[in-house]
């Protein structure tokens, strides 16, 4: 039962993470990802999905898709009809659900955070619902692909399981609020294992929207440059296998890395520009830390929202000030956006990946492209590559609509 | 409440309406939501002046189902946690800045697309009623009004909110009622919100009490949408002698099957909302609901069920009781 009257909370449990996948454009994969970050590359290139010679801006952090997609229970005709997020999200899953080692399960709870979902197919849709009014072909399987659910679906079709599913569309903190959702499924003991995740592609309607608001960069995506004039939209899908400590250690599995706390917060300020205060900003990295049970002075790297433009990276700034306090100056703080772009409802796991990268293997990500620092921040802009012994990481996503949300991850030793 | 017991006590459908296609000469059959007369106060608030349907929709399914508790929220003092959930979503201002879009993206609105964002509605009903706790907006099929019954439940649970509105809202558009007819010609597409406010009882309270919510079964390749209706019926407990069922049933016979054959043993009395409202989607199975538990808070039924064998993902069904 999703709910009984009778449910009392179980205690809490430690919520571990033993797989993760993820598809970015620096590629597919754990390797070429966190190569990437580590380096700080950037990955911008001409769009080329869609005609963008009337927009501003003319690059985005486009995604390669392999030529073949993985071995699963799903048809080639079924693979055939995916669009480019569900493909990502199948992508990511397959790696997370590998390297996690599970088996099927008839109670795999799913929660997936996304923003537009198959947005291309639903534009599809429309133009030959304009252009040939008549002509009803493949408009059906449009319809139902373009829906998020269906690309839930599609892992529980491609991997066998069943279970809860939950979509989670939280505009750009969509990705983190699905993971915190699933971690507490896990803490509350309403699951043993939660297969979560975010994902989004890059389609004509969300990059003119973006556009048409004048918040992407036409020069470089510079987040918390004071010269910075916005982002640059990306694309991708990250999962993670989630599991009870207890679950994990019971299967004898890897262990890459610990949830220690999710906390969310809402700003009413304006339905798309942050609190110039970064009130709920500060309210949802609070959170987290309480949950997580530590301070500011034992996160060891926090990764902003930082996308670039000159809103949200001077609220963030004020935010992780005023949260930090005196622990600011000493906190290594970048953006992985500079390189990979804004990935809207993938973001928050994209990054939460990479948070997780961070500490596996011992670096600070950098910004790329930052030369003079916004003069509110008071902490440490990481701007070159560098090796660090991390413990405990925070990662912060903040969405259109007031939506916030932070994790914090901690190293597995 | 008023309007929607009206049309449920005479039980006769809301009468259809014509819904032109660009393009075609024949028109949709739809059922439109009325426009208030007057002009709700609420749409004076500058957020919500230019709003979407589908956000004005939520207001005012939120502001009703809340009722005197608002101010409480309104003050502060107390946590109001939100989910609203959708299906569609705000499809009227996508498909318009899409319009723009496919025209000329240098002169696409920017007043449109941030209200095409699936969470509009939940950021301005949290602006209006000044609330800082944390939302979701939740979407799948319609049955995903019930899961954020379950989701609502368990954040009281566990003091993550002193309160919480789930709410189910949908707009009209050409775009979603020539979709809907692509699978079934007989469906009747509609518009609107139903909300439910939830709090934690204490042990000493009277009222009507969410009791379960089912697990979400699946239609997936191996499990068909018939076999997943009939999983949901089979994890309630019997039902009480004169335990009413809110089914969702619309009328559209191939759409119904699965739902019908799940609960064609039911022998108590039932209420199908959708065969009088239409197929609001998520809006539809919050009405379900709504109507549920506004007929045990009026004592006609000790207890009652509502089932929602979702379009495309699941299906799901909850239980209500009163105490």
């Amino acid at each position: 039962m999703l709910f009984a009257a009778s449910h009392q909370a179980d205690s809490a449990s430690r919520v571990v993470i033993t797989g993760a996948g993820i598809i970015t454009a620096y590629g597919l994969g754990w390797k070429v990802n966190a190569a990437g970050f580590r380096a700080g590359r950037v990955a911008f290139r001409p769009v080329s999905l869609f005609d963008v010679s009337r927009q501003r801006a003319k690059v985005a952090g486009e995604v390669e898709l392999p030529g073949t997609l993985p071995q699963t229970a799903l048809s080639p005709r079924h693979l055939r009809r995916m669009e480019r997020g569900a493909k990502m999200l199948l992508l990511a899953a397959e790696e997370a659900w590998r390297q996690s080692g599970w088996a099927p399960s008839e109670n795999l709870p799913v929660v997936l955070g996304t923003t537009s979902a198959g947005m291309s197919l639903g534009e599809d849709f429309y133009r030959q619902a304009i252009q040939s009014p008549d002509s009803q072909r493949r408009q059906a399987t449009r319809i139902l692909h373009y829906q998020a659910q269906r690309q839930a679906l599609n892992l529980a079709d491609a991997f066998g399981f069943a279970g809860p599913i939950t979509i989670i569309a939280n505009a750009c903190a969509s990705g983190a609020n699905a993971i915190g959702h699933a971690w507490e499924l896990l803490r509350r003991g309403r699951a043993q294992r939660v297969l979560t995740g975010g994902y989004d592609a890059l389609s004509q309607l969300v990059f003119s929207g973006f556009d048409s608001l004048q918040i992407l960069s036409t020069t470089q995506c510079r987040p918390f440059d004071a010269d910075r004039d916005g982002l640059t939209l990306g694309e991708g899908a990250a999962v993670l296998a989630l599991e009870s400590l207890e679950h994990a250690r019971r299967r004898g599995a890897e262990i890459l890395g610990e949830i220690l706390g999710y906390g969310a917060g809402t700003d009413g300020h304006h339905l798309t520009q942050p609190h110039p205060d970064g009130e709920a900003a500060v309210a949802s990295m609070a959170a987290a830390c309480r949950q997580a049970r530590v301070g500011p002075e034992q996160i060891d790297y926090l990764n902003a929202h930082g996308t670039g433009t000159p809103l949200n990276d001077h609220s963030e700034a004020v935010a992780i000030n005023r949260w930090a306090g005196q622990h600011a100056a000493s906190l290594p703080v970048s953006s992985v956006k500079s390189g990979i772009g804004h990935l809207l409802g993938g973001a928050g796991a994209a990054e939460a990946v990479a948070c997780l990268m961070a500490l596996r293997e011992g670096w600070l990500p950098p910004t790329a492209n930052l030369r003079t620092p916004e003069p509110a921040c008071a902490f440490e802009l990481v701007r070159r590559p560098r090796e660090a012994l991390l413990q405990c990481a925070l990662s912060n996503s903040f969405g259109f609509g007031g939506a916030n949300a932070t994790l914090i991850l901690r190293r597995w030793s | 409440m008023p309007a929607f017991r009206d049309a449920l006590a005479a039980g006769r459908p809301v009468p259809e309406k014509d819904l032109m296609r660009p393009g075609w000469k024949r028109a949709l059959h739809v059922r439109p939501a009325a426009p208030p007369v007057p002009r709700p106060f609420f749409l004076a608030q500058p957020r919500l002046r230019r709003a979407s349907p589908v956000s004005q929709y939520a207001v005012a399914a939120a502001l009703e189902a809340l009722g005197d508790a608002a101010p409480l929220y309104k003050k502060g003092g107390l946590r109001l946690g939100l989910i609203v959930c959708a299906m569609c979503g705000c499809v009227n201002y996508s498909r318009r800045f899409l319009d723009e879009t496919l025209k000329d993206p240098a002169v696409a609105s920017p007043l449109l697309f941030p209200e095409t964002v699936l969470n509009a509605p939940a950021s301005h009903l949290a602006a209006f009623l000044h609330t800082s706790t944390p939302y979701y907006s939740l979407v799948g099929d319609p049955s995903v009004f019930l899961q954020g019954l379950a989701m609502a439940a368990d954040w009281l649970l566990d003091g993550q909110a002193d309160g919480c509105l789930v709410i189910g809202t949908e707009e009209m558009d050409w775009l979603a009622a020539s979709a809907a007819w692509l699978f079934d010609r007989n469906i009747i597409l509609s518009e609107g919100a139903g909300a439910l406010y939830l709090r934690l009882a204490a042990p000493q309270d009277h009222g009507v009490f969410l009791h379960a919510v089912t697990d979400a079964h699946l239609f997936t390749q191996r499990q068909s949408r018939a076999r997943a209706a009939q999983l949901a019926r089979a994890d309630l407990a019997p039902a009480q002698p004169d335990e009413l069922l809110c089914d969702g049933l619309q009328g559209a016979r191939r759409t119904d099957l699965d739902e019908a054959s799940a609960w064609n043993e039911w022998t108590g009395p039932r209420l199908s909302v959708k065969r009088i409202l239409g197929e609001g989607l998520a809006a539809a199975a919050a009405w379900q609901c709504v109507a549920a538990v506004d007929s045990l808070a009026a004592n006609r039924f000790p207890a009652a069920t509502v089932s929602v064998v979702g379009c495309n993902q699941q299906a799901i069904a909850a239980q209500f009781q009163r105490r």
